[in-house]
């Protein structure tokens, strides 16, 4: 099997890889880097369970060769929470009771934070449509709406 | 209380919104393989050879296996143990598991797949019940009555003709509920380890560890003492996770043939072969009824397509006679049934198993009735539900009923009774209601042992651990462990360490199915927390000189109720406990009451009590497209107690959220005896911008059986959604379309007239069996002993 060297900054973190040259960046993500947080439902870029941050823009990551973030920032759902503190996302995302098996949710919580960086209060709709090509079997999207809504408020409150 | 009722967060939510839940794809272990399955590409064929020396020799490869080294067959249900591990020498369905192979990388078991030759001859692929039907001789299974019938009953409960000819009025209706998937986001992935000890660890997403278990040991050939099954969180089950599965086993026997782990995950194409999911059922309906309204008779009967194996089947034919009776009065009622096997991924339980199809049938068909009689749909609901403790004619046994006031309180906020009729142009509103066991009323293998256990340890520093069979599916059910035994014993639920789902650590409880686990474990938890309780306050009272009746524990304190100042901590009381009796631990067990059904097929139907539910759904229906839109849904859920608000509601919004997927896209569809849309892009489910508002309400009716009164809550709001769906587009467009799910294509073809309404399969069911009702004893609709 041939390998090939990657050097990608995950969750600010410098890593220096081998892996294998057909991997997806989900693979090396979970496989090489050990970071199982990013989760897979489909590998056909259909569900939107792998989705991860490419340089603050959410991208999924089983259709996402790993060469092609090199000298980019990847965030996984293990560096949403800052300095020992959980993201007001991950907050309100537990409080509210809207991860229920929580295997889509690391890809939920990373398009939810790209979205409110680009627009800090957004409506009910805007916030379907961002996460429109995210699918989750448990909850009916609404406790995962609503989780987003109070992250947006907390967090505006904060800034 | 104190923690019972409060909408508190789930004790494992930080693991979850941090990745750091470990699913079983998640596992790696040292010197770990990864297996990859051969799955057959006939949907029916007799294998005359197959040959893996190519692949056993591929580079990288370490173990093949063939269904001849694994020659006992199994299955979830005693009377259907009808799969093999690998196929011995016929495959059934496109997907069935034929060799497998180990190897030091994925990529390479999957290349050495291709290595392996399999010489079949085709058989004729039987794709329907009317195709299964037709060619008795093309025997799928060589069990079953006769050719390909695996299961047909037939019940008499009541004269129905002499009900029929007492009616003022007769309907018939026949109906077709397509079949549809779980759907979890989670693949099925399953690691076998076997130890130096020559003992096996199975990791899998199971929901059912327990029957896991069981099934290894039989086909292992292994003692269950040897074999710990640990299920790992599941990443969503819905009943897709509750049968032991070929992986299951094939990573566990690899393991044995090598002393290495082995892992496999399947992709998502296989999770649609593995299947188990909702049966295609065909249905005719026929009622008789007063001008009033009274029920006079009702007879009903179902044909279910059930793939190529037994799995739950014949419960799930069961389940689709069986809870017609239990929200409204039925005084006389016949049920026939068959399941048919055909060369299809086997159907099994999916959320609500067996009562959303006939559930659908009998809400559309009642608002067809009401309609003919001009009778309100929702006020002849609210007039004929059933008293709390009737005994149905096919004898279950209600005992609370919260029906009332969940129609009442749906009716109530919709604005039902002025909007229908009312919304003008292509709007409408439908009504429905339903019913759904807690738990049901037997296990799945005869036996006379409780069916959730508990275990509690208290530890000097006053942590305690809770150990249960149950696992967590994501519906909360550690959660609800470390609730029950937080509020009787005085602390937190942080305090509490819960530990589930691991037969070598945890009695067993029987796996998170038939909407049984909150229920049961509740009471088991409750009875161990009591018990382990006992000392510490005997304790407590020496220590405060208070007599123990006057003790309370709250906040993890030990107080006197009369003065509260007089008090001692829940860790110092702990302490003097053991000084006094010794280390503590406790133990606690719940099995439901006996059935009053006195009826060969009634261990199908009755649970300690039914959960009730009521739907009133406002659409827009798109005449030129046909397409449908939710405007918005209104649920009341009769759930006993909420244990904890905000998960009931969780529960009640994704119940919404699944039965519209249903009623609206969800289809398995097949062509040429292949699947046709093995993928979660052509499989159509709801996302985020298909999702309506939904307004829940929760009724409690405090069940004397419920652990602080409380039913279920995961399954039965799903199954008033799909009827209401459909009596809302007849709302809107005076069209009834008498199958699910209702597509666009289909409103167009029912506007234009040239929809084809479903028929009955040609079958003869079998010569009915009269059950005589039971002793006077239990009248008919005696109200018992169900205090609000």
């Amino acid at each position: 099997m041939i390998k090939t060297r990657l050097r990608l900054k995950v969750n600010g973190e410098d890593r220096e890889v081998l892996a294998p040259v057909h991997h997806t960046l989900l693979e090396v993500l979970r496989e090489e880097l050990a970071l199982p947080g990013t989760k897979h439902g489909c590998e056909l870029g259909e569900c939107g369970t792998c989705t991860v941050l490419v340089d603050g823009q959410p991208i999924l990551s089983c259709l996402t060769l790993p060469i092609e973030c090199e000298g980019r920032e990847i965030t996984t759902v293990e560096g949403l929470a800052a300095d020992g503190a959980l993201h007001p996302l991950q907050q309100a995302f537990a409080e509210l009771g809207s991860a229920q098996c929580g295997y889509c949710i690391p890809g939920f919580l990373l398009t939810a934070a790209a979205l409110l960086r680009e627009r800090p209060k957004p409506t009910r709709s805007e916030i379907a449509e961002a996460t429109g090509g995210n699918l989750c079997r448990c909850t009916g999207y609404l406790k995962i709406f609503e989780a987003i809504e109070l992250a947006a408020d907390r967090m505006s409150k904060r800034a | 209380m104190n923690i019972i009722g409060r909408s508190l967060p789930k004790v494992d939510a930080a693991a979850k919104v941090t990745g750091q839940t470990l699913f079983a794809d998640d596992l790696v272990l040292p010197r770990m393989m990864y297996a990859r399955l051969l799955r057959s590409p006939h949907p029916h064929a007799r294998i005359r050879r197959i040959d893996v020396s190519r692949a056993a020799a591929h580079p990288g490869v370490v173990a093949t296996l063939v269904g001849s080294e694994l020659p006992i067959p199994f299955g979830i249900l005693p009377v259907s143990q009808d799969e093999h591990t690998l196929a011995v020498d016929k495959v059934r369905f496109v997907g069935d598991p034929v060799a497998a192979v180990a190897a030091l990388d994925e990529e390479t078991a999957e290349e050495a797949l291709k290595l392996i030759d399999v010489d079949y001859a085709v058989l004729p692929p039987l794709m329907s019940i009317d195709e299964a039907l037709r060619r008795p001789d093309a025997r799928i299974h060589d069990y079953g009555p006769r050719g390909n019938i695996h299961k047909e009953v037939s019940f008499d409960f009541g004269d129905v003709d002499a009900g029929f000819a007492e009616a003022d009025h007769v309907r018939e209706d026949t109906f077709f509920f397509e079949g549809n998937t779980h759907l979890p986001m989670e693949q099925h992935a399953a690691v076998g380890s076997l130890g130096p000890d020559g003992k096996l660890t199975l990791w899998s997403s199971t929901q059912t560890p327990h029957y896991v278990h069981r099934a290894l040991a039989k086909v292992l050939e292994m003692a269950p003492a040897h074999i710990r099954v640990i299920a790992c969180p599941n990443g969503g089950g819905f009943g897709g996770k509750s049968d032991p599965f070929s992986h299951e086993i094939v990573v566990a026997k690899l393991s044995m043939k090598t002393g290495r782990p082995v892992k496999m995950t399947l992709n998502r194409e296989e999770v649609f072969y593995c299947h188990r999911g909702r049966h295609p059922v065909t249905m005719w309906i026929k009622t008789g009824m007063k001008k009033d309204g009274a029920i006079t008779a009702m007879h009903f009967r179902s044909a279910l397509d059930g793939g190529a194996y037994g799995s739950y089947g014949v419960a799930s034919l069961y389940y689709t006679g069986a809870l017609q009776t239990v929200t409204y009065r039925i005084p006389r009622y016949k049920f026939e049934g068959v399941r048919v096997f055909t060369n299809k991924p086997p159907c099994g339980p999916k959320r609500g198993h067996g009562t959303p199809q006939p559930r659908y049938a009998l809400e559309c068909h009642l608002d067809k009735l009401c309609h003919e009689l001009g009778l309100d749909p929702a006020e002849w609901r609210l007039q004929n539900t059933l008293a709390p403790g009737a005994v149905t004619a096919n004898q279950m046994k209600v005992r609370t009923i919260g029906l009332r006031e969940c129609l009442e309180k749906v009716v109530a906020r919709s604005g039902f009774s002025s909007k229908r009729g009312r919304l003008g142009a292509g709007r409408g509103v439908g009504i429905a209601a339903s019913a759904y066991i807690s738990g049901a009323g037997l296990p799945i293998y005869w036996n006379a042992m409780p069916h959730s256990g508990v275990q509690i340890k208290v530890d000097r520093g006053g942590g305690v651990a809770v150990f249960c069979g149950s696992t967590d599916i994501g519906q909360g059910s550690d959660s609800v462990l470390a609730y029950v035994v937080a509020e009787e014993l005085g602390i937190l639920p942080e305090d509490i360490r819960v530990v589930t789902a691991d037969t070598d650590l945890t009695p067993v409880d029987l796996g998170s199915y038939s909407s049984r686990v909150t229920l049961m474990t509740g009471n088991a938890a409750i009875q161990a927390a009591r018990r382990v309780r006992e000392p510490i306050l005997a304790a407590a009272a020496k220590k405060l000189e208070v007599p123990v009746a006057r003790l309370r524990a709250a906040s993890r304190r030990i107080f006197d109720a009369a003065d509260p100042s007089r008090s001692l901590g829940f860790a110092e009381a702990v302490v003097l406990a053991e000084s006094e009796h010794g280390t503590l631990g406790s133990v606690g067990s719940y099995k439901p009451p006996r059935s009053v059904a006195k009826w060969k097929g009634a261990g199908v139907g009755p649970t300690p009590t039914y959960s009730y539910s009521a739907c009133v759904v406002e659409l827009s229906a798109d005449r030129e497209t046909g397409i449908i839109r939710i405007d918005k849904v209104w649920i009341a859920h009769d759930v006993g107690r909420s244990i904890n608000p905000l998960l009931v509601i969780g529960q009640v919004e994704g119940s919404v959220y699944m039965g519209l997927g249903e009623v609206l896209m969800e289809e398995q569809a097949f062509r040429k005896g292949r699947h046709k849309i093995p993928s979660m892009l052509e499989y159509k489910s709801p996302t985020t911008l298909d999702m309506p508002p939904v307004e829940s309400i929760l009724v409690e009716t405090l069940d004397p059986e419920g652990p602080y009164g409380a039913k279920e809550c995961g399954q039965g709001p799903l199954l008033p959604v799909i009827p209401a769906v459909t009596n809302a587009l007849f709302d809107a467009l005076g069209i009834r379309i008498d199958e699910v799910p209702i597509t666009p294509e289909k409103v167009r073809a029912a506007l234009e007239g040239r929809l084809r309404g479903p028929r009955m399969p040609e079958f003869t069911y079998p010569e009915t069996v009269v059950v005589p009702p039971l002793e006077p004893a239990a009248p008919a609709t005696a109200p018992q002993g169900a205090p609000r």
